[in-house]
């Protein structure tokens, strides 16, 4: 009954290997794209399946462990390939699938006509195949292989048009940042190996929860150690350089990987491993601070962007600041509410955002949009749909989970990080509207002779209908406590539970309530406001000479710092080791050696004459000199 | 008639043909002076075997006979395609396999 749940990752590994194999001779898009969407649909299936076969059970119990086979064994150490379903890892993987299916759909419209159609449906099931594994896996090197393997496909969907010099330095950034942040994961992982015995999950935390002190020194570091791994896979400060870049692959694996998906990895990690967090007070303020900045540079350098994914890009990164903002207040199930919603309305803007660069003809720069909000109906009314949950107008999703992590980080008694969320919940709003204002309304700034946008294929714009509604609705899954009951709250309490024992409880009145969602509903109207009354209208770009705007539109510079600080100094350590190392250290043992023997051989050698005659006199002279030994010596 | 007589005879074969393989240039004829070696050798074993009352030896000398005819197709055809490469034959020009 239910062993048939690794079906979940299975099928989209099958569709991966007969697109990757057979890909090249699939001459038909639709098989392609039917074989891809489909086992995405089928995974979502199941996983649904396994969603209602949870809530079937005692809230305490609801946790299946599917063994697949013994992965690695050596001595002791014992790891065996199985994947864990349990609340938390059931709504990563609705989300997974789920909006991993509608851009699937949305892709067959979206690469029509692409000469790599079939490799690009096979690497979006491998990076859904990795995906799984990792939210599903049930020890941290399962996990691992999860982390990597999205790594990877990230890696090799950025670059998919890799005729483009730009999508493959796009790609190799994000790929070696990510490296950074896997070594973090990686030492992290050694240490609890070393300490715990175990990298099984259940083992883990149940050692931790009963044998370390909270505050010590050995969970902090490894905590950090795995925030380091999250920062680089979730884009904060200091690694989030690299998302904004990765605009560069299409458009529906920008919805995919780096708004709805992978990019949550490190929040999802970060609350399985909920009761080590727990555990150390310091790295949670870490997380806190470091979210709360992220959100809030993040945001502005979007308020400054004038391409449509740039902006949209950096607005994931902000809102990754936010989930981490919620993690590092301890409000672990309101950081995964807010994946959830995120998922929805940014892959919904994203798809928008695609849908409308298709019809522009591969135009990006809003400053040569506008007015469009006529001629692509439906797009339009979804995107605004996006920006109104993303700006936090009730009662769109985006509202109730950001809200909620407005409302965590005051109780934790952070004012200052409160204060920044709410001036980064205004931001958002603003920059949202700004780009709405500037690609739906106003005068067209296109060449309307030689483009003509048009409404996208049924395809596509079904995708984004579901997208909106589900970004309309999303959000009465968890309520605010004066309204009504917090289900996702309440179903992901049993994962949380460990780890809220030791955090501090704080209790909300319903005064206090009131006033946070007014505020938060204030800023978003503020925002929404001025943004429309600058950007709503005919509107004439022009070349700002404000230093800090440009400053800012330069994304602070962040890019030519870690060129200064880390990348050259780095090439000029490898210069000097290529120049002085390679050249004269290595190639002098290795030419010297031959150089020795040569001259050691010099005149002997002159020896082999290559006249054979030469040889059989030295081959009779020795015959003879045997014989007269024989003769003279031996007798 | 004593046996000595025939190993002298084999020795001045096999010393003609020692003499021949080192001091002829043409490849034919030290080939033809291999054969002598070898024909004395066989000499030596019928002399031999006669001599002892045990047909041991002419037996051997059957297989010998036997290798040196297959090894003269061999050599033949070396030094054919020898010829046909450097359309000579003269040893001492064919040495470019040296240090």
């Amino acid at each position: 009954m239910v062993n048939y749940f690794f079906l979940i990752t299975l099928l989209p590994l099958i569709g991966f290997l007969v697109n990757g194999i057979f890909g090249y001779k699939i001459k038909n898009e639709k098989v392609a794209g039917i074989i891809g969407s489909g086992t995405i649909l089928g995974s979502f299936i199941i996983a649904l399946i396994a969603f209602f076969q949870l809530l079937g059970m005692p809230a305490e119990q609801r946790t299946i462990t599917v063994t697949l086979f013994q992965w690695i064994t050596a001595g002791s150490f014992n790891i065996s390939a199985a994947y864990l379903i349990d609340p938390l890892s059931v709504v990563m993987s609705l989300i997974i699938t789920g909006v991993g299916f509608l851009i699937h759909v949305y892709s067959i419209g979206y690469m029509h006509g692409d000469r790599g159609f079939a490799r690009f449906f096979a690497f979006l099931n491998l990076f859904i195949f990795a995906m799984l594994n990792l939210v599903l896996g049930d020890n941290f090197l399962l996990m691992f292989l999860g982390w990597e393997g999205v790594g990877l496909c990230s890696y090799l969907l950025i670059g998919f048009w890799y005729e483009k010099k730009f999508t493959g330095d796009a790609a190799n950034k994000a790929f070696w940042v990510n490296r950074i942040g896997d070594l973090g994961f990686m030492i992290a992982m050694f240490y609890i190996l070393v300490n715990f015995g175990s990298l099984n999950f259940g083992a883990v935390f149940g050692a931790a929860g009963s044998s370390i002190a909270p505050g010590s020194t050995l969970i902090t570091v490894i905590t950090i150690l795995l925030f380091v791994g999250a920062t680089g896979k979730s884009a904060q400060i200091p690694l989030f350089i690299w998302l904004p870049d990765a605009m560069a692959g299409p458009t529906p694996v920008s919805a995919l990987i780096h708004a709805a998906t992978m990019v949550t990895a490190g929040v999802y990690m970060v609350a399985r491993c909920s009761i080590l967090f727990a555990l150390a007070p310091f790295t949670m303020d870490l997380i806190l601070a470091i979210g709360a900045l992220t959100a809030f540079f993040a945001a502005t350098i979007a308020v400054t962007q004038n391409d449509i994914k740039k902006i949209l890009a950096y607005s994931t990164v902000s809102q990754l600041g936010f989930m981490f903002m919620a993690l590092g207040a301890g409000a672990f199930s309101t950081g995964i509410f807010h994946v959830t919603t995120h998922a929805f309305f940014k892959a919904l803007m994203f798809l928008g955002a695609g849908s409308v660069i298709h019809s522009m003809h591969e135009e990006q720069d809003v400053m040569n949009m506008g007015g469009l909000k006529n001629k692509m109906k439906v797009t339009f009314l979804t995107f605004l749909m996006g920006g109104i949950a993303i700006s936090g107008i009730p009662p769109f999703s985006g509202f109730f989970s950001k809200d909620e992590i407005l409302t965590n980080v005051y109780l934790s008694g952070n004012y200052l990080f409160f204060g920044l969320g709410v001036l980064t919940a205004f931001m958002t709003a603003f920059y949202i509207f700004r780009l709405i204002g500037l690609t739906f309304y106003g005068n067209p700034r296109y060449d309307e002779h030689k483009t003509h946008p048009h409404e996208s294929p049924k395809v596509m714009t079904i995708p984004l209908i579901i997208l909106a509604v589900l970004s309309v609705i999303g959000g009465f899954i968890g309520l605010p406590h004066i309204v009504g009951p917090n289900l996702i709250d309440h179903f992901l309490e049993p994962v949380f539970a460990s780890a809220r024992t030791i955090l501090p409880v704080h209790h909300i009145e319903a005064g206090t309530e009131i006033m946070l969602i007014v505020i938060s509903v204030f800023v978003a109207v503020v925002g929404i406001f001025l943004a429309y009354r600058a950007y709503a209208k005919a509107y004439k770009p022009e070349v700002s000479r404000n230093p800090v705007y440009n400053f800012v539109q330069n994304k602070y510079k962040v890019d030519e710092f870690y060129n200064a600080v880390i990348v050259t100094p780095l090439r000029m350590l490898s210069n000097l080791l290529y120049k002085f190392f390679d050249l004269i250290v290595i190639d002098g043992i290795v030419n010297g050696s031959g150089k020795f023997f040569t001259s050691l051989s010099g005149d002997w050698r002159k020896m082999q004459t290559g006249v054979i005659q030469d040889y059989a006199v030295i081959s009779v002279a020795g015959i003879i000199a045997i014989i007269i030994f024989v003769l003279l010596v031996v007798k | 008639m004593g046996i000595n007589y025939f190993l002298i005879l084999a020795l001045l074969l096999f010393s003609i043909g020692v003499a021949g393989v080192l001091l002829r240039r043409n490849a034919i004829i030290v080939f033809m002076c291999i054969e002598l070696m070898l024909n004395s050798v066989n000499l030596v074993f019928v002399s031999f075997s006669s001599y002892l009352g045990n047909s041991i030896g002419q037996i051997f000398v059957f297989f010998i006979m036997t290798v040196a005819a297959a090894e003269a197709a061999v050599g033949l055809a070396i030094i054919i395609a020898l010829f046909r490469n450097k359309e000579t034959i003269n040893i001492d020009e064919i040495n470019i396999l040296k240090w």
